[in-house]
């Protein structure tokens, strides 16, 4: 789960990673109210989780209530790259001497967290790693000590950050692997590193992704799931606890296992078809789990076919044809599906579904021939 | 011949009195796996249908010669007995609980590195060895014994090739589901290193997705080390950028990960790459001739 700007912040502030005084604001008024509490000037920020907001216009300086009052206004309700912003960040303005760039992130080919900081931080930092590599410097950490402080010298020293802020910068280091590390955190980046002109080191910026898998570890992180930035369908699916995952095709697909259902998006791509979703039913599957499944898939309005595709390991072909008859006994869906059973009680999945004879549900023997069949009748 | 378990393999299943453990140890059992111990905390000195149950890994594996550990327990005690089957001397560790947070994943592995334990998984469906043991989730009527080598990040897809295969007549020598957490306790290329050395493997099929680069590290290394045939198929070509796609490894960050440069990456070093499972075992014919 990606975590907002301020999100990040109070998990910095948290462990002690200096941060402007700053507070979340969800209209106008709060903006304002925020914003005579910290005293003018202030940075108005867009709260969206993707990147670019400054070159958007998502982020602006306000000098007085007048200019919060506008600034606030203009970025709330702003697309940014397809992200609607319904929160602003309210932060007391910094004086900008130097731009730096620290992340701690998780290097899965290594199979090591590792730390990372470059003098040359801000807008553009994309583009510093493949142009002039030597000014980002890069090192492992080994998971079971952590990261040393001799780790976080040696970097500041190797990036030629400037010789006053070495030890402070470095401080920054270390408090920021303790969010990675303590937080449960994949990814924790900091850009711009601002150095302001009383010379003090402060995160301007906080990008922070946590671990789903140990939410159950931080209650207070769990609760910050921004809900308005999921998708209706995506958000009915989890309650229900099915894997669903919108795609903006029209042939709605149904799988069980995550790779069979990947490969099923492929073939119905390849046939020339295009996926509306993955839907991971999950191993063992009951016949309520299919039931809710159909109704995600179909509250989607695009999906004009459905394409069941099962190889039955713990799962049972004979209850996935019962759930299937039973979504069509409660939604009674008017879209086609085209069926395919395999492995685990397949025979008796099959004579159910032929028992109940089911309108306009077909039933294919193959992948590659579901696939086609369903290509065929989503058109 | 087989990898890491045949009918010497001797099982001890962490979590066998939960409700998947004990369905799942005795269906590996009833293969003829030689299931001898479980180990749950507090309920030493009971049995599952026969199979004896201790306190530790410990004293399991001192009363029954353990040598294999499967682990069924639930995420947020999966890490500690994966590092309590490690420091019993266990072997070969096999986990199939699905949801271990990644630092957890990170700690065990570093772990597990320094030692001479081998982890497979988590999230995995487990090992097959057709005819010998099953250790695991796999649905082992779909098998038989044979001389291709399966490796996998995926499970009900290894299923679907595997049934591929099977229909054109090819048996498995062993099936290894490797996992699809970020942080896999084996890889393709330890698989690859063992599937090379067993003398019963005379085809490799490796079957990745997308995220990660173990796919073009895998690439690499079998141009360098591997002369049997491998043939591999890959899934998520259609996946957007930034979505997991249901396992917690498979997401496409950036250029990073995609299924087309996995794809190339492998192509580029002589392995023929299969466009469906279909395809994937017409390839294999090819290969290998008709078989039936």
């Amino acid at each position: 789960m990606d975590l907002l700007e301020y999100q990040g912040k109070q998990l910095f502030a948290k462990h002690g990673v200096p941060v402007p005084d700053g507070r979340p604001a969800a209209s106008v008024a709060e903006a304002v109210e925020a914003a005579e509490e910290l005293g003018h000037p202030v940075v108005i920020k867009a709260q969206v989780k993707i990147g670019g907001r400054g070159k958007a216009g998502g982020i602006k300086l306000a000098g007085d209530r007048a200019e919060t009052e506008e600034h606030a206004k203009a970025i709330l309700g702003m697309d940014i790259r397809g992200f609607t912003v319904q929160e602003l960040y309210v932060e007391k303005a910094s004086e900008i001497d130097e731009e730096y760039y620290a992340a701690i992130v998780f290097d899965r080919s290594a199979k090591k967290p590792m730390a990372m900081l470059s003098r040359m931080g801000g807008m553009d930092v994309e583009e510093v790693a493949d142009t002039d590599p030597e000014a980002m410097r890069m090192l492992h950490v080994d998971p079971l000590l952590g990261l040393q402080d001799f780790h976080g010298r040696r970097l500041a020293f190797e990036s030629g950050i400037a010789a006053d802020v070495v030890r402070p910068v470095g401080a920054m280091l270390a408090k920021l692997y303790d969010v990675f590390e303590q937080e449960d955190a994949t990814l924790v980046e900091v850009n711009p590193l601002l150095i302001t002109k009383s010379r003090e080191v402060v995160a301007l910026d906080a990008k922070v992704t946590v671990d789903d898998n140990a939410l159950f570890r931080h209650p207070d992180v769990a609760e910050m799931r921004d809900l308005s930035a999921e998708d209706p369908q995506e958000r009915m699916a989890k309650e229900r606890g099915l894997t669903y995952v919108k795609l903006d095709g029209n042939v709605g697909i149904l799988g069980n296992g995550a790779g069979l259902v990947m490969s099923t998006l492929d073939v119905v791509a390849q046939a020339g078809g295009r996926p509306a979703n993955f839907l991971d039913a999950g191993g063992g599957s009951k016949a309520e789990a299919i039931t809710n499944a159909v109704e995600v898939i179909l509250s989607d309005d695009k999906v004009s076919a459905v394409l069941f595709n099962i190889f039955g390991g713990i799962t049972r072909c004979d209850e996935v044809a019962r759930g299937l008859i039973e979504a069509f006994e409660q939604i009674k869906p008017d879209v086609p599906f085209v069926v395919r059973l395999d492995g685990t009680n397949d025979k008796e999945g099959r004579a159910l579904l032929a028992e109940a004879s089911l309108p306009n549900v077909h039933t294919e023997a193959t992948m590659l021939g579901a696939a086609e069949k369903v290509v065929e009748l989503a058109a | 011949m087989s990898i890491l378990i045949d009918q010497d393999t001797r099982l001890v299943v962490s979590g066998i009195t939960g409700r998947e453990g004990t369905f799942h140890s005795l269906r590996n059992r009833d293969y003829g796996t030689n299931v001898v111990a479980g180990v749950t905390p507090g309920k030493g000195g009971q049995d599952v249908d026969g199979i004896p149950v201790f306190d530790t890994f410990h004293e399991a594996v001192e009363g029954t010669a353990a040598d294999t550990a499967m682990v069924f327990v639930p995420p947020r005690f999966a890490a500690d007995s994966i590092l309590e089957a490690d420091d019993a001397g266990i072997g070969l560790i096999v986990t199939i609980t699905e949801g271990i947070p990644a630092h957890d994943e990170l700690r065990v592995y570093t772990q597990l590195k320094r030692g001479s334990s081998r982890l497979v998984g988590p999230n995995c469906p487990g090992i097959l060895s057709p005819g010998k043991a099953n250790v695991g989730i796999i649905p082992a009527q779909f098998f038989k014994e044979g001389n291709v080598g399966l490796v996998s990040r995926s499970g009900t897809l290894t299923y679907q090739i595997g049934n591929e295969l099977a229909q054109r007549g090819f048996g498995n020598s062993s099936i290894v589901g490797i996992g699809g957490d970020p942080v896999p306790g084996s890889s393709f290329i330890d698989m690859l290193e063992l599937f090379e050395a067993d003398p019963e493997t005379e085809l490799i099929v490796m079957c990745g997705e997308i995220g990660g680069s173990a796919e073009e590290e895998a690439a690499d290394y079998i141009d360098a080390n591997v002369s049997k045939p491998v043939l591999a198929y890959i899934a998520g070509f259609t996946a957007p950028p930034g979505k997991t796609m249901g396992h917690a490894g498979a997401i496409v960050s950036g250029s990073q990960g995609t299924a087309a440069a996995k794809a190339e990456a492998l192509e580029a070093k002589g392995v023929r790459v299969g466009r469906n499972p279909t395809q994937v075992s017409e390839i294999a014919v090819e290969i290998l001739g008709t078989r039936v």
